[in-house]
């Protein structure tokens, strides 16, 4: 096949995947509150809505209030180029690139966070303030993740750090990837403001800590949002998916259903998660977010310890 | 000496001659020994005007004994000095009685209005504030995301914690109380079972008490029987909705929807018998408008039996996860001494470790004679006033299954509607009944053709929105939706 093809496709199947990803979580919750729950399709279908609805725009808003939701769908987008899908690699990748993946996301939020506060809403602005404070305490869980992968995997780009690990990784270092992939399912859970850190479905905007920042989009912005928070879900779901499957067949098309089969599989885990356990106190959320720091951190103690 | 007058019986009523008027000074010495040394508790405070003068009247009653005293002065130069810093549940009655009549309490340390602030004369119209850079105010509401009423919150915050919050209401005020004056009509009690919609059976009762009070109406056995068990359905349909709202609050799935379906379901047990799911009709002046017979209290009967199983274990499931304890533990405290203070009331009061129930301290109807089991909770938290909800639905569950027991030994006996609505000229009524958020008292005074002239509502609400704003004291804003879900108060019982 070639290249360009192989590529468009790869986006096209990541774009529909979180779609149905979003999906899959309504109906996991649905599953567990005795309903039947929303159309797998729901948010496609809300996106199309939105897009043909009008924008109300508050009068202090200025051109920032645009640049959070389009970079909430392109940051995702320029992400996934750096990972690898299935046995296709990265298109974009080099040495220490996931310093960029990083930063990319932090991009993101402090447009998110400043289109809110363009808004001039005392919510807004809370939200804003709630969302940097746990940033804080995500960005170096991630990091630490990142930096015992890299160790792993002798590399410090991401095509290696989530390529493939093999089953002598999974036989060495079993426990440290265990870490790993815990700890990146806590910070898919705290960047995607799902249940227990942020509740998506929630109207009680004191509560809110994403949503608040997003009330004031309307119309096609907000459908940028929506497609945007699939598309990071998806993202996360996918980088542990890569961790779970410790082999490739390098068949095109088998590694493909394989990866997103398991990435639905990581996704019904989060709509577990959200059926099961209750949304902890905001003042909580950092406890547990440092308690997840730390273990991690045990995670690079162990794998220095052993290469000593 | 003059002293207040006292009742033993709920409902009550009585010549207005009877009842002693005395001077303000020795009126408010008197209601200041009952409250603070005799346990008497503030039940309503308003203002009436007869034969051209102002007159402010009270009803005290003691929990423990039964007791109801009546007390009444005239006001002098349309003022008299308020009581409120010496006597602080009757701050909100204070403010109503200005707001209502004109009469000004002096040196009331907080004179804002209660209700209608566009139309008021009051002097104090600023939300109380906290000075400070990094304070900063939120204001919610009066509209708000979910589909709720309307009312206005206002948080002085430092961060995330609550320094102060005040509660602005009055967006629903339609005048209910001027409403219902003048001659009896079939109306009224339509406008009474919509004071407030989750409480109609509570309202209504209290309404239907107070006319039969001065008709002389007796009810039967049976027709007091079916107003206790559609008034304990209106508990445990409200109760498990709000549990159902709690888990909603903290993202906990299960109990959220399982309850949501069920107190549909109990609601529907009160369409069986009224025809409407909040049992609207079902309660009229001398009785019950609707029968239940043999076959429908065996339906009901076994329908009660099939639910309770179903609405106890999505209960459970709340209460065993320790994410939701989490939560609910420690979140919005209100101390017993703000209990006794305030006068807070009904489920409030319960989780605060204070009785305070009608059925039991002032019992009426087929509440008389029985022996009432109660559930109290010591630590005042959201905890607290979920786990009483709870218990309360275990308990109205055996009562209702015991009334309905009762009422098939009867169940032959014909109910009758006797309507005799020519009220007796210069009387005083009063009535309560226990709804499901804490005891509704309603108070008749006719005039000299029979006519109502002053129709006073006091429903449960008017006592706690004060108890919210002060849970809420360096609380964590965010938990303000839980803790208010947690009380969960009425905005047009409020408003009236």
């Amino acid at each position: 096949m070639n290249i360009f093809w192989q590529y468009a496709l790869i986006f096209a199947v990541f774009i529909a995947l979180s779609l149905l990803n979003m999906g899959i979580i309504t109906k996991v919750k649905a599953f567990f509150g005795g309903r039947k729950g929303a159309p797998v399709l729901q948010k496609l279908y809300d996106i199309i809505k939105l897009w043909q609805k009008d924008i109300t725009l508050s009068t202090t808003t200025s051109w920032i209030f645009f640049a959070g939701p389009f970079l909430s769908v392109l940051v995702p987008l320029i992400a996934f180029a750096m990972v690898p899908f299935g046995s296709v690699h990265a298109l974009i990748s080099f040495e220490g690139d996931f310093i960029l993946f990083l930063y990319l996301f932090a991009l993101l939020r402090f447009f998110t966070v400043a289109s809110a506060l363009d808004t001039g809403s005392s919510f807004e602005g809370m939200g804003g303030a709630r969302e940097i404070t746990f940033s804080v305490l995500i960005e170096p869980i991630l990091f630490v993740c990142f930096i015992i992968l890299a160790k792993i995997s002798n590399s410090l780009a991401l095509e290696n750090l989530f390529g493939i690990h093999s089953f002598t990784s999974w036989t060495h270092d079993s426990t440290v990837l265990t870490i790993v992939v815990f700890s990146l399912f806590v910070v898919m859970l705290a960047e995607n403001s799902r249940v227990p850190f942020d509740d998506p479905n929630t109207h009680l905007e004191l509560t809110m800590v994403h949503e608040v920042m997003v009330l004031d989009h309307s119309g096609p912005l907000l459908g940028l949002i929506t497609l945007g928070s699939a598309l990071k879900l998806t993202l996360f779901a996918l980088l542990i998916s890569h961790l779970l499957l410790p082999l490739h067949t390098d068949i095109f098309w088998l590694d493909l259903v394989l990866s997103a089969f398991v990435s639905m599989g990581v996704v019904a885990c989060v709509g577990i998660c959200e059926s099961l356990i209750a949304r902890l106190r905001i003042v909580a959320i950092k406890n547990i977010l440092l308690g997840t720091f730390v273990i991690a951190l045990f995670g690079i103690i162990m794998i220095t310890r052993q290469s000593l | 000496m003059e002293d207040f007058k006292p009742f033993f019986t709920n409902p009550f009523a009585s010549p207005i001659d009877a009842i002693p008027l005395l001077s303000e000074d020795l009126f408010w010495d008197k209601v200041i020994l009952a409250v603070n040394e005799e346990q008497f508790r503030v039940l309503s405070l308003f203002s009436a005007s007869l034969k051209q003068t102002w007159q402010i009247w009270i009803v005290l009653g003691n929990d423990a004994t039964g007791l109801i005293k009546v007390g009444r002065f005239r006001v002098v130069d349309n003022a008299y000095t308020s009581r409120t810093e010496l006597l602080s549940c009757i701050h909100l009655f204070e403010r109503e009685i200005y707001e209502q009549s004109g009469i000004l309490p002096r040196n009331h340390p907080w004179l804002k209005p209660v209700r209608s602030p566009h139309q008021s004369a009051c002097s104090q119209m600023d939300f109380y504030s906290i000075e400070g850079e990094d304070i900063h105010e939120v204001a919610v509401g009066p509209v708000h995301a979910g589909i709720i009423e309307p009312g206005h919150f206002r948080f002085q915050c430092y961060g995330e914690k609550v320094g102060h919050l005040e509660i602005s209401l009055g967006y629903q005020h339609r005048g209910v109380e001027k409403a219902l004056l003048g001659m009896p009509k079939a109306n009224h009690l339509k406008q009474v079972e919509a004071l407030c919609g989750d409480s109609t059976t509570a309202h209504s009762t209290c309404y239907a008490q107070n006319m039969e009070a001065l008709t002389g109406i007796k009810i039967s056995e049976k027709e007091a029987l079916i107003r206790a068990i559609l008034l304990e359905l209106e508990r445990i349909a409200n109760h498990v909705g709000d549990i159902g709202a709690l888990s909603g609050d903290v993202a906990f799935l299960t109990t959220a929807s399982y309850c949501g379906k069920l107190r549909g379901n109990i609601l529907n047990l009160t369409a069986q018998i009224t025809g409407n799911r909040f049992g609207r009709g079902g309660i009229c002046i001398g009785g019950t408008r609707y029968d239940i017979d043999y076959a429908l209290a065996q339906t009901l009967k076994t329908q009660l039996k099939a639910l309770q199983p179903k609405i106890m274990g999505a209960i459970e499931l709340f209460f065993r996860s320790p994410s939701v304890l989490d939560r609910l533990e420690k979140t919005g405290i209100i101390p017993q001494e703000w209990v006794m203070a305030y006068g807070f009331t009904g489920l409030v009061a319960k989780a605060s470790n204070c009785l305070r129930d009608v059925r039991t301290s002032y019992p009426y109807g087929s509440y008389i004679d029985r022996d009432l089991k109660t559930s109290l909770e010591k630590s005042g938290d959201v905890f607290a006033r979920a786990k009483v909800r709870k218990e309360e639905i275990l308990i109205c569950f055996e009562l209702v299954q015991t009334l309905l027991k009762e009422l098939e030994m009867i169940a032959h006996v014909q109910i009758q509607k006797q309507q005799n609505t020519a009220l007796p000229a210069e009387y005083f009524s009063f009535s309560m009944s226990e709804g499901w958020r804490g005891g509704v008292a309603h108070t008749i005074i006719t005039d000299d053709k029979g006519d109502i002239q002053r129709y006073k509502v006091v429903d449960p609400s008017f006592f706690n929105w004060t108890a919210l704003s002060l849970a809420m004291r360096d609380g964590q804003i965010s938990d303000f939706p839980l803790c208010n879900k947690s009380f969960n108060l009425s905005y047009c019982g409020f408003d009236l």
